[in-house]
């Protein structure tokens, strides 16, 4: 197997090779023989990685522990439902993951793309020609998932414990879905660059894939979320850990984008921005992926020192290079083809919100950085973690929420005084309605009072725009103002799924916002004994100690903590928290003991029970425990979010005035032909 | 093995005893489990100290030396097999038993450890510059943009009024009539 994975490793290198020599070839000399052979590349580089996907998942479940891949990451005894996550819970299986899945982005973009936007398909086979080829050659030069030892163990290393979890099997696709289908939309730019075809068309072909990385990224960031929460027992979703901050970085940047290329689809402004939005977009993509791979920032997340480090640094400069020279010698083409009429408009809070957000990107960014230019600078390399960003990233995120509220309320072109008026009264009486009730109700912590505050305003602003829509219909059509709002997202997805996913933005700022109102504490029972804590909202909770239990599971020997628990004195059930043992198939110790963590999630508050350990081996156990409110807002808003995301990304239903515009957009360019 | 009734009895009075015993809210010490070693690192019992909240406010500004990149608290609270954090929370406690402030806890800890002890760099010096940059960046971009958007519109406002009745194309309509069609639009779905 490995013979077979390593040779279609070799053999996509050299089709991936030939695939981005005939396209840019074929692209820019019009040979269509050309063209259609790097077409041809794309699928036979898919085929052959696949091939050796499906050549390391063999060895995986095989138990070939001569593969030095399946002896560092598995074990006889590991739960087949992890056996298919150890393909990317390494460095090398995890490259390889990531060069079949973009070999297939790359496929699908080649199928997909429809027959008006066929010009760019050369370059765009070139690109994520070339892209794949480079990952093909950093595992065939320093990490190849099928190396193998000199001896073959009886058992492997096995699976670290905390990636023995569901998120394990979700999160890091869907992260790793987003990250890769960036390569879609960039190459489509450079293809866009390349061809000199820099009308609205390549912004119509991208769109989508955009909104496809975009989904799957915060789909993934939320995923990651949960797994944080519930698997590493510190209480919190998000540390800003390094690599968290480099799947960030893509996502702020792809989200400004799709607030910017409204402003080209319908104003044919903004060109040169949104070009390099996506451009950047991709080098962060790369760049985090340099960031997880080369133990340059030490991350919970980062894989073993390695010297694939240096093939990222490398291949991101020459990126880099290239693109800033092909973009130079195209602004010349990409000038804008309508003028701002007022400041007071749309397009100037969108330009903003862009501001913001590219903003925010580059906090994150200089705050991953900065303990390497403190070291270089001041010789100290500080911690930079949640005391430095939520200094300097909240205060900017908040002023992101309340433009999410705002942008909406302004017109197109040009806004009125009357105009503006009517369009702010509700949202502005309900987030200072917001405001009085939180003073009153006497929360004094700045930061979640305004994101409540804000989070009311843009709550206004969204219910306002489906009121005003759904009564317009009501009106025009007769039907039932439920019908009429279901049908107004229907007929407007891009609009009203937009909406949408603000609704869940709000949700996210003010379940964040609960986080500054957590409380816990430490206790070591007997069983029978009890430690109370009290809740933010003024509830006591009791918390019994029941006891001990130990028992054998498939890979691990498991003592588990049984705890009651009452609140103001009723009972509400029981919680359950568990040191881990895990273990080979001979019974050897193979990591640390782990913990799960009991959680018994709210509306309101999540418990959050730890067991810490025993006292000398006896059932007196040490626990913390910890009310974390809002946490289940989180993961509904990741929900909302998500479920606006798909609105907006439905085929079919897209807005009738971005039709129309982006109609009276192209006679204007054909015109000027 | 045989068992009279008296025996019997006293075997079945035994276990209800042993039952009732082991039932009793918080009695005595609690039984040995199995196998303690699989339970992780042996803990002593909680003390005051270690819920003290002015004792886990420093020990939310200092790193834990084991490398987890987690402040003493939250890595002696989180990772209970860690060997560096229970030694570092017993430091903090002995300076604050000596009758030392927070400030002083830390100083002394930035004295032993070196500035990356802390978890985040200190407000004062060159270090705020890292504070204050990406504010400043913000606050430069957006009065930039604030300058070229006033720039934008009256170059536009100029092309308009050069173009004069053209830049209402060929509508005959009042600029009332304008507004009061730009209200309607602006009422439209969509």
């Amino acid at each position: 197997m490995t013979l077979l994975g390593n040779l279609s490793l070799w053999l996509a290198l050299l089709v991936g090779l030939w695939g981005a020599v005939t396209g840019f070839a074929g692209g820019l000399q019009g040979r269509s023989d050309l063209q259609q052979s790097a077409r041809r590349a794309v699928f036979a580089m898919f085929a052959a990685l696949a091939l050796a996907t499906i050549c390391l998942e063999v060895a995986i479940f095989r138990h070939d522990f001569n593969v030095a891949y399946v002896a560092a990451r598995t074990s006889r005894n590991l739960p087949t439902f992890y056996l298919w996550s150890a393909l990317y819970s390494g460095q090398e299986g995890s490259l390889l993951f990531w060069a079949t899945v973009l070999s297939l982005f790359a496929t699908l973009a080649q199928v997909l793309t429809g027959a008006r936007h066929r010009a760019y398909l050369p370059f765009v086979a070139a690109v994520t020609c070339l892209v794949t080829a480079f990952f093909v050659t950093v595992m065939l030069s320093a990490a190849n998932p099928f190396a193998r030892l000199a001896f073959t163990p009886a058992d492997g290393s096995g699976m670290n414990p905390q990636l023995q979890n569901p998120g394990m099997v979700f999160h890091p696709p869907m992260l790793y879905l987003g990250y890769i289908s960036i390569t879609i939309p960039f190459a489509f730019a450079v293809a866009a660059l390349l061809s000199k075809k820099l009308d609205v068309d390549w912004l119509v072909a991208i769109r989508k894939w955009t909104l496809v990385s975009w989904l799957f990224l915060s789909i993934g960031l939320l995923i990651g979320m949960w797994w944080a929460y519930v698997e590493l027992g510190w209480g919190g979703y998000w540390a800003w850990d390094p690599v968290e901050n480099a799947a960030l970085l893509p996502w702020l940047v792809m989200t400004a984008f799709l607030h910017s290329v409204m402003i080209q689809e319908k104003r044919g402004m903004l060109k040169k921005w949104n070009l390099a939005l996506v451009l950047g977009a991709w080098l962060l993509s790369i760049f985090g992926t340099f960031l997880t791979r080369s133990g340059v920032i030490a991350s919970v997340h980062s894989f073993t020192q390695s010297p694939v480090g240096y093939f990222f640094l490398v291949f991101i400069l020459v990126a880099a290079a290239a693109i800033v020279v092909l973009y130079a010698t195209r602004l010349p083409l990409l000038e804008a083809e309508a003028t701002l009429e007022s400041i007071v408009s749309r397009e100037t809070s969108f330009l903003f919100n862009n501001l913001l957000l590219i903003g925010i990107a580059f906090a994150v960014l200089w705050g991953t950085m900065l303990p390497i230019l403190t070291e270089w600078v001041l010789g100290v390399k500080y911690t930079v973690k949640g005391a430095w960003f939520n200094t300097v990233i909240v205060p900017i995120g908040l002023a992101l929420l309340l433009l999410t509220g705002i942008g909406p309320l302004i017109a197109w072109r040009r806004a009125s005084i009357p105009n503006l008026k009517r369009q702010f009264a509700v949202p502005a009486t309900t987030g200072l309605f917001a405001l009085l009730i939180l003073l009153v109700a006497g929360m004094r912590d700045v930061y979640a009072i305004l994101a409540i505050a804000f989070g009311g305003f843009v709550m206004g602003t969204v219910v306002q725009e489906f009121g005003r829509g759904a009564t317009a219909r009501h009106r025009q059509f007769g039907e039932p103002l439920a019908l009429a709002a279901l049908r107004l997202v229907g007929r407007n997805r891009r609009r009203y799924g937009g909406y949408i996913v603000h609704t869940g933005i709000v949700l996210l700022f003010i379940a964040f916002s609960g986080m500054a109102f957590k409380t816990e504490t430490q206790a070591t029972l007997r069983p029978g004994e009890s430690a109370t804590l009290r809740s933010p909202y003024g509830h006591v909770y009791t918390f019994t100690h029941l006891g001990i239990s130990q028992y054998d599971a498939l890979n691990r020997r498991v003592t588990a903590a049984l705890v009651d628990v009452s609140i103001d004195g009723k009972p509400m059930g029981r919680l359950k928290t568990e040191k881990r043992q895990h273990v080979d198939a001979l019974g050897r110790n193979t990591f640390e003991p782990s913990t799960e963590v009991g959680i018994r999630s709210g509306l309101r508050e999540d418990l959050y029970v730890v067991l810490g350990g025993l006292v000398n081996g006896t059932e007196q156990a040490v626990y913390r425990f910890t009310i974390n409110p809002l946490v289940w807002w989180v993961w509904f808003g990741g929900y909302v979010l998500v479920a606006g995301g798909l609105i907006v990304l439905w085929p079919g239903g897209g807005s009738p005035a971005v039709r129309r515009t982006q109609a009276g957009y192209a006679v204007k360019l054909e015109a000027q032909r | 093995m045989s068992m009279d009734r008296r025996g019997f009895l006293l075997a079945a009075a035994a276990t209800l005893g042993a039952v009732v015993q082991d039932s009793l809210a918080g009695s005595g010490p609690a039984g040995k489990v199995a196998d303690p070693a699989s339970a992780g690192r042996a803990l002593g019992p909680t003390t005051a100290a270690d819920i003290d909240a002015a004792y886990q406010v420093i020990e939310k500004q200092l790193k834990c030396s084991c490398g987890c990149g987690l402040d003493i608290y939250t890595c002696r609270t989180t990772d209970f097999n860690c060997t560096y954090s229970p030694g570092l929370h017993r430091q903090v406690v002995e300076l604050g038993q000596q009758g030392k402030t927070a400030q002083e806890i830390i100083d002394a800890f930035i004295a032993q450890y070196g500035q990356q002890v802390l978890m985040a760099p200190p407000k004062r010096g060159y270090n705020l510059i890292g504070y204050l940059l990406p504010g400043v960046v913000i606050l430069v971009a957006a009065g930039f943009l604030l300058f070229m958007l006033n720039r934008w519109t009256r170059v536009a406002a100029a092309k308009a009024a050069a173009a004069g009745p053209a830049s209402t194309g060929h509508v005959d309509a009042s600029p009332a009539e304008l507004e009061r069609l730009r209200r309607e639009l602006e009422r439209l779905p969509g």
